[in-house]
């Protein structure tokens, strides 16, 4: 018994049938209504949105404005999928679609912008979103223009969001968690030195991006597979900043801090939507305190652990620990 | 043996020449030392040399395993995978990240597995993963670092963040290492260790090593051959015994005036 509990695979595995169980036991019981179920649905994909910004800026420390950009390239190709092919196959190959195209178009862009530093890269890739959503407007023949795409299919159910928030996340930790992965936070910490110990960083920038953009485009496609509906401006500047707050907020260079940030948003938000008049004011406001008592993020640079988890009950890791 | 061969090697940044026709020749396993007033542009010829400028002219060759290349005009991780492993001056290691990964971060370039691999933690990525601790550990003992390798670089004491630069240079797996000024900011005990540790390395590691440095005690005790810099050009070279004596060494360092006096 003792053995299974050192094993961090299956310590993984058995954490994530635990949340998987629970929150499939509370649909079916009716604790989580309808409305709270899109608000689910709205948290896994800000968490996919949020793990995928975090390997491009907190880890690569490459300063991203344009992830709606690829959401949306995965949103539109999804839809344009299900829509010509409404089953499960499809959607699948949707989803899948959406994710390499994004990707692709994360690898074009990344290759002629990420020779730009800071806040020049952020500007680029701020001006490439809305190019993708200009080309998006202004294809009418394929994408309906602004009036955007109607009655896309619906597949997305707490199955299929589970899977692909759980395998973004692990996915992206393991990346992190090899050596690929610690060459691209090289860079964040020092490029010249990261480029003088023989680590081609060009090639890694390019990768974070493309991987990115990958996940962005699931998100997208899922938010399309699940909205039936989806317009260009709803992938604007706004949704991008949307992002990025979140993953400043749970910290630049955490995962879990990403998760974290992108549940208690939700949360704050759901909690005072019976305040809407002020409900906006109250959540800026409540960033801003949050930003001035915990300017690095709710958990900096680091992750919550499974070790940490486990020791949680025990009397000594209460103290003094985050 | 020759390893390495620097014809005739210029930059300048504008109307500046940092660095003029500077030739030098490094044989295999000597260690040769690079001195020069400040300003003189020995840091510039370092990073020439590991390709952070590119040369304005001149070639810069490697011999190694019997065969030649030419390193100018080639990207730094390039002219690092090729053999050429460095130190800063003005320290640059990975501060917010811990010991260890900044020894396995240098050793990336020799592993073999892929991002999918890493996507999955296939079992091929994590034996090397499992190797690469090891002889990251092997080589953090060299300066008895070894109990650190969970502590942040940027919390080591200075003297030991100066040699996790120099294990960090070594974990590239380098024939040729040049040091920036590795005794800078250390006391004569320090240095004398480091003077030691140096001389240790290049027999342990079959090494050739260029250095940099102020501190004549460690130069002329460990240098088999000095290139003496002034005003981007070589004034001088030769053994320390005929640099200590060279008249144009003497006036580059203390004055015109000085040695007529």
């Amino acid at each position: 018994m003792k053995k299974i509990f050192e094993n961090d695979g299956l310590k993984k595995l058995i954490l994530l049938i635990l949340i998987f169980g629970i929150v499939q036991l509370l649909i079916t019981t009716g604790i989580i209504s309808p409305y709270l179920q899109e608000t689910l649905v709205t948290l896994c994909i800000n968490i996919i949105l949020a793990v995928s910004l975090n390997l491009i800026t907190g880890f690569t420390g490459q300063l991203s404005l344009g992830h709606a950009g690829f959401m949306s390239i995965g949103a539109y190709t999804c839809a344009l999928i299900t829509l010509n092919m409404p089953t499960t196959t499809g959607f699948i190959l949707g989803v899948l679609a959406g994710a390499v195209t994004a990707a692709l178009f994360g690898f074009l862009v990344g290759l002629p912008t990420l020779r730009l530093k800071g806040d020049y890269l952020a500007i680029a890739t701020l001006g490439m979103a809305e190019i993708i959503k200009v080309i998006f407007i202004n294809l009418d023949s394929i994408t309906n223009g602004a009036a955007g795409l109607n009655n896309i299919p619906q597949f997305v159910t707490w199955p299929w969001m589970f899977l692909f928030t759980a395998g973004t996340i692990l996915i992206i930790t393991n990346l992190l968690n090899s050596s690929h992965g610690r060459a691209c936070i090289s860079i964040r910490e020092d490029e010249i030195a990261s480029e003088a110990m023989g680590i081609n960083t060009t090639k890694y920038k390019v990768a974070a991006f493309t991987i990115g953009a990958f996940f962005a485009g699931i998100a997208g496609a899922l938010y399309a597979s699940n909205f039936y509906f989806i317009e260009p401006n709803q992938f604007g500047f706004l949704k991008s900043i949307d992002v990025l707050v979140i993953v400043v907020f749970g910290g630049m260079g955490s995962i879990s801090g990403s998760v974290i940030a992108a549940t208690a948003l939700a949360v704050i938000s759901t909690l005072l939507q019976s305040f809407s008049e002020v409900r906006m004011i109250l959540y800026a406001v409540l960033l801003v305190i949050i930003m001035i008592f915990r300017p690095q993020g709710l958990m900096g640079s680091k992750e919550l652990s499974l070790s940490v988890l486990g020791r949680l009950g025990n009397s000594d890791s209460k103290k003094g620990r985050v | 043996m020759q390893i390495l061969k620097v014809n005739k090697l210029t930059k300048s940044f504008g109307g500046l020449t940092a660095v003029s026709n500077v030739n030098m020749e490094l044989n295999q396993g000597e260690l040769v030392g690079l001195i020069g007033p400040n300003g003189a542009g020995k840091t510039t010829v370092f990073n020439l040399l590991t390709g952070i400028y590119v040369p304005t002219s001149g070639t810069i060759t490697l011999f190694k395993d019997g065969k030649e290349k030419k390193l100018n005009g080639l990207p730094p991780y390039t002219i690092c995978q090729s053999g050429l492993a460095r130190t800063f001056q003005n320290i640059r290691l990975f501060k917010d990240l811990t010991v260890l990964d900044n020894v396995r971060i240098a050793m990336h370039s020799n592993v073999k597995y892929g991002l999918f691999s890493s996507f999955l933690q296939l079992p091929s990525c994590k034996k090397e993963e499992k190797e690469l601790i090891e002889k990251s550990m092997e080589l953090l003992k060299i300066f008895h670092l070894e109990h650190k390798k969970d502590e942040l670089a940027k919390n080591l004491p200075y003297g030991e963040q100066r040699h996790l630069e120099i294990i960090r240079a070594l974990a590239t797996d380098p024939v040729l290492l040049l040091l920036d000024e590795p005794a800078a900011g250390m006391n004569p005990a320090e240095t004398a260790q480091l003077t030691e540790s140096i001389s240790w390395i290049r027999e342990k590691y079959n090494l050739t090593i260029l250095l940099i440095e102020h501190d004549m005690s460690l130069v002329m005790k460990i240098c088999e051959r000095i290139y003496v810099l002034d005003y981007g050009m070589v004034i001088a070279h030769g053994t320390p015994d005929e640099i200590k004596n060279n008249k144009r060494v003497i006036e580059a360092y203390l004055g015109e005036d000085m040695s007529n006096a």
